[in-house]
């Protein structure tokens, strides 16, 4: 829901006369939040394989079976170590774009994250 | 066994040859393979005693120490187990060969531990990498314990009784959505070593994955194992001993033989008939029917070593 352009955001701070709350929404659609979205390992799949979020998001990948697993990016952007049974391993992706990643250890396992502007 | 059935018509079995025939008949998993035919072990017994020369080998694979999941919580235990078992051989093996796996997670304790354990074997053992032994930072501590004397990532050979032994590296630099890989560095190496070696010369080649596609939606084969298979194609006799999948699987293609050992760990599913190939939880009394070691006996003059899958029990 948006109540107010950044334009008309900024005549409410140039005015000084708006309560918080307003400029806080106003603010939240110029610079993106911080956001964050979760993928788990089972079965030696990732789970979404493909997962869409936004620009900014930080994806955490969880391992849930009962042999280690990596999660690496084809184009080595970014690498976990091994994760051993509930092991997590973060990433922000602050660039739009398509992110492909396998497991190193069983490079039959691959998903994406696709970052969305 | 054709023509040698342990009914005693055939030769003259004494009743501990007879014995051991039926044991291998009732388990099912062992077996020998002697020029491409299925032989009974009699038969390997009766060449052995004939050649004084001849030599056997024992491979232990995917010890796994560390891993303490509910498919098998004492992996050490299981270990120690398949050591009692080489003891009570009635020839001890000349050496071992492990192929890889030793560790689950690639910490010290755990290469530690294994080094403890496998040294009651009492013989030399010779290592390959399997993925879990290379988890460590710069993966350190395989080279450390193993790596003396290997070139790249931990690739060699060696000689033993005129059979030429080849332990490969075939879990590093996997690519996305591939397999095992050797790359050209080491298939280079390979190409080199091959160099001036008789065509008759025996070759033993030992990696962790299969280096034949055994399943490939779970990742069970080699991209370039090909390549190394096509390097041996002169050789008369090429045996390829495989890890990394927890079951006994054969093949046999020509000159090749192919075949992979069970864990001394945990059993993994038949290829497609699990979601995953992830650690097969079984009924703790079939457990040791499951895990095993492979003894292997070259018999000079035979094109076929003779390999013999022991479980831990059964």
């Amino acid at each position: 829901m948006q109540l107010f352009t950044p334009r008309e955001v900024w005549r409410f701070v140039l005015a000084g006369s708006v309560a918080g709350t307003l400029i806080a929404v106003g603010i939240a659609q110029a610079v993106p939040a911080a956001q964050t979205a979760s993928a788990t390992i089972d079965n030696f799949t990732f789970n979404p394989a493909r997962l869409t979020v936004k620009t900014g998001t930080t994806v955490t990948w969880k391992n849930q079976d009962d042999i280690p697993h990596t999660v690496a990016s084809s184009t080595r952007l970014f690498k976990s170590k091994a994760l051993d049974t509930d092991d997590s391993f973060s990433f922000t992706f602050s660039e739009p774009g398509t992110y492909e990643y396998f497991c190193s250890l069983h490079p039959h396992m691959a998903g994406s994250i696709v970052v969305e502007p | 066994m054709p023509g040698r059935a342990p009914n005693g018509k055939t030769n003259q079995m004494n009743r501990r040859k007879v014995l051991e025939c039926m044991t291998w008949a009732g388990t099912g998993v062992l077996w020998t393979v002697a020029g491409g035919i299925p032989r009974s072990l009699g038969i390997i017994d009766e060449a052995h005693a004939a050649q004084p020369d001849k030599l056997a080998f024992l491979q232990i694979s995917d010890s796994h120490i560390g891993f303490d999941k509910p498919a098998n919580p004492n992996v050490i235990g299981t270990l120690q187990e398949a050591i009692a078992k080489v003891k009570s051989l009635p020839a001890q093996p000349s050496f071992a060969i492990h192929t890889g796996d030793i560790t689950h997670l690639s910490k010290p304790a755990e290469f530690d531990d294994a080094q403890r354990v496998i040294s009651t074997l009492g013989m030399n053992v010779h290592y390959v990498p399997g993925e879990h032994d290379l988890l460590d930072e710069d993966a350190k501590l395989y080279r450390e314990h193993y790596g003396k004397g290997s070139q790249g990532e931990g690739w060699y050979s060696f000689d033993a009784n005129g059979v030429h032994f080849i332990g490969l590296v075939n879990v590093v630099n996997l690519k996305a959505g591939g397999l095992g890989n050797l790359g050209d560095e080491q298939l280079n190496w390979l190409a080199d070593d091959l160099k001036g070696k008789s065509a008759e010369t025996p070759m033993v080649v030992f990696a962790h994955i299969p280096l034949w596609t055994v399943y490939d939606k779970w990742g069970w084969g080699t991209d370039d194992g090909a390549r190394a298979i096509e390097l041996l194609k002169r050789f008369g006799s090429v045996t390829v001993l495989n890890g990394h999948i927890h079951q006994v699987m054969q093949k046999v293609e020509g000159h090749v033989a192919f075949h992979t050992a069970m864990a001394t760990a945990f059993p993994q599913p038949a290829p497609g008939s699990a979601p995953s190939p992830g650690p097969m939880k079984v009924a703790d009394d079939k457990l040791r029917s499951l895990l095993g070691i492979t003894e292997v006996s070259v018999v000079p003059g035979q094109q076929r070593l003779a390999i013999v899958d022991k479980p831990l029990q059964g």
